[in-house]
């Protein structure tokens, strides 16, 4: 339990940092480049972000905005690097449960399993 | 605002840089200055700035966490028991976020930004446990840190009273698209007594995750505006980035003054306009 739980703990740690890492790149170069297709397109326009209107629902749903973002809408991809952001960190708790599922630590398993379940609610359901 | 959108989006783009450059140097977090200076400088709806501001939040919490954890400070064990109260906390806030109107939303802000500014000018006493907590072991929340002289051992209580604070600090941050560092730490520092380092960094580590649980709803809402939030998390996470680098050599004392005066004027503004209904 003592050192190779030690070991685990340490190398678990380092993977699951090169894991949000990767997410918040990977989510920066996707809402960038949906950006600049974005400006390139509605650059010269007016916007009005004053008053609230709500999106419209193609850019609401999980699956919606896959098919926005894989026809290469700029507004589309700019919404799936957001979902990419929004998923690492919820990844990264998916990574903790076997994490702690591999030094059996079934307490923090549960612990860890609730926490997901809400992210994924949060993410799916609502 | 009669600037085209691409002025629009070089404008917060480069307000949100600042945002995330200040709030790292700060430790306050970019998110405490985006939502007003979208909802007040720029005249963005309320709710899209939130939507926008939680989005960073995520971005600097996660870029943050990567480092934090190669330095060995950060609690994983602490960070996920308290990330069930903050994240059902998040879960709340967010549903209130659509129920309340959006002036109450301004006042609370104001509040809690007036906290966090007093809180980031006065730093907590160093206090350590002495005697084990009995709910706190079984839990397994006690662990240890590095310090010059080796890694020092503490032990963690208060831990009904700090799963508590934290429920509140996910609320708010489900409602106001903040990280909630200001009631986090004050939770863990005062009540749970986790040495001030490792509460910091648990804090940021635990950040993104409770800024998930929201923002997952905000999608669903429709209070994400991709031309709002893509300048907004380029600007604060390269804002952030630059500001971790520059830290060492910083000086963060006075900046962390000035800062604080200056969101304390924000937050003022920010009440004002909310009694008055301008937002």
């Amino acid at each position: 339990m003592t050192n190779a739980h030690g070991m685990s703990e340490e190398r678990f740690e380092g993977l699951i940092g090169n894991l949000l890492r990767a997410g918040v790149i990977l989510a920066a170069a996707v809402v960038l480049t949906g950006g600049v297709l974005y400006l390139a397109k509605y650059g010269a326009q007016r916007p009005q972000y004053q008053a609230f209107r709500g999106e419209p629902s193609d850019l609401r749903q999980v699956s919606q905005i896959f098919r926005e973002a894989v026809s290469l809408h700029s507004r589309g991809l700019i919404q799936l690097g957001l979902l990419i952001l929004i998923a690492t960190p919820v990844a990264r708790v998916a990574f903790s449960v076997l994490a702690f599922a591999e030094q059996r630590d079934w307490l923090y398993v549960s612990i860890t399993l609730i926490v997901l379940a809400v992210l994924v609610y949060s993410l799916v359901n609502s | 605002m009669h600037a085209t959108t691409l002025e629009f989006t070089l404008l917060i783009a480069g307000g949100s840089f600042l945002a995330g450059l200040l709030g790292a140097l700060t430790g306050l977090g970019g998110g405490v200055v985006i939502v007003p200076l979208l909802a007040l400088v720029f005249g963005v709806d309320i709710r899209y700035a939130i939507g926008a501001s939680l989005v960073s939040v995520i971005a600097t919490s996660s870029g943050a966490a990567a480092a934090y954890l190669k330095e060995g400070y950060s609690n994983i064990r602490v960070g996920m028991f308290l990330e069930v109260a903050t994240t059902i906390g998040a879960l709340c806030g967010a549903f209130l976020a659509a129920r309340i109107p959006t002036a109450a939303i301004a006042i609370i802000f104001g509040a809690v930004l007036l906290y966090s500014a007093w809180t980031s000018i006065t730093r907590p006493p160093e206090v350590s446990a002495p005697e084990p907590d009995r709910l706190a072991r079984l839990l397994k929340l006690d662990g240890h840190y590095p310090t010059p002289e080796g890694m020092r051992a503490y032990h963690v209580r208060g831990v009904p009273l700090g799963f508590g604070l934290m429920y509140v600090a996910g609320v708010l941050s489900g409602l106001l698209g903040i990280g909630s560092g200001a009631i986090k730490v004050l939770a863990m520092d005062r009540v749970m007594h986790i040495p001030f380092k490792v509460s910091t960094t648990t804090s940021n580590f635990m950040i993104g995750v409770t800024a998930a649980a929201s923002a997952g709803i905000y999608l669903h809402r429709g209070y994400l505006e991709p031309g709002i939030a893509m300048p907004v998390m380029l600007g604060v996470l390269a804002g952030a980035l630059l500001g971790a680098r520059i830290l060492p050599e910083a000086k963060v004392r006075t900046l962390r003054i000035i800062f604080s005066a200056a969101i304390s004027a924000v937050a003022i503004e920010m009440i004002v306009q909310g009694i008055r209904g301008h937002i």
